[in-house]
């Protein structure tokens, strides 16, 4: 179980939720349940394959989970969830 | 519609000569009021693209964001969006902007030539991704 942080992008597809708590396991989840919940987030969430997209960032209590297991990094109760996207763009 | 002052819009166009030929980026904060935006700060950011690739991506790590997104929360502010340079070649946003987009945020694109800012778009990303839309600047 943690508590999930909505971005303010993407609360208009939480319907304005900015934290919620969701049952899960690991990080990843926590991310399925989340686009479960709000099915309207999964298409900016995820690409067409299925994959998270390259620009979004899944941060474990200020820690990017990248840096710890992935998708498979443990949670406890009371751990923080960050989505936080990484900004590109160019020509 | 996003209410962005001359002072704010000027600091953009600044920073995209300043940076020329390289691509600028930064994020603009403020407040959200429903569908209505107002900027009240612009920040400059440091394009972390390798050096060779500066001429055309701009990258701001997630790091860089969630530092601004914890500024931006101490301070009552939102990001709103972000601003970046197109040198060389028109202020219209790329597949490649879009691509990598969120919507709700304003996209603020500046085109340089030859140092020289010639224009700049302000975008939103629609909600099914598919484009961006025009959005227009209050008074």
């Amino acid at each position: 179980m943690a508590t999930v942080y909505i971005p303010t992008a993407l609360r208009l597809f939480t319907d304005g939720t900015s934290e919620v708590v969701l049952v899960g396991e690991n990080i990843g989840e926590i991310v399925t349940e989340l686009v479960t919940k709000y099915g309207d987030l999964k298409t900016h969430l995820f690409s067409n394959e299925g994959k998270l997209r390259s620009f979004v960032n899944i941060y474990l209590n200020e820690e990017d989970v990248r840096h710890l297991d992935g998708l498979n990094t443990k949670v406890s109760e009371g751990d923080k969830v960050l989505l936080v996207p990484s900004i590109a763009g160019g020509i | 519609m996003i209410d962005i002052k001359k002072n704010h819009i000027d600091q953009i166009k600044e920073h995209a000569q300043k940076d020329y030929p390289h691509e600028c980026c930064g994020i603009i904060l403020g407040k959200f009021n429903g569908s209505e935006k107002t900027v009240t700060q612009v920040l400059e950011i440091s394009n972390e693209k390798e050096e060779e690739n500066r001429h055309n991506r701009y990258l701001i790590p997630s790091s860089k964001i969630l530092e601004i997104e914890l500024y931006a929360i101490k301070n009552g502010l939102d990001i709103v969006g972000f601003y970046h340079s197109h040198p060389d070649h028109p202020a219209t946003p790329s597949a490649f902007d879009m691509e990598h987009a969120l919507p709700v945020y304003s996209y603020f694109i500046v085109s340089v030539y030859d140092a020289k800012v010639v224009n700049f778009t302000l975008s939103v990303l629609s909600h099914d991704r598919s484009k961006f839309e025009e959005e227009l600047i209050k008074g």
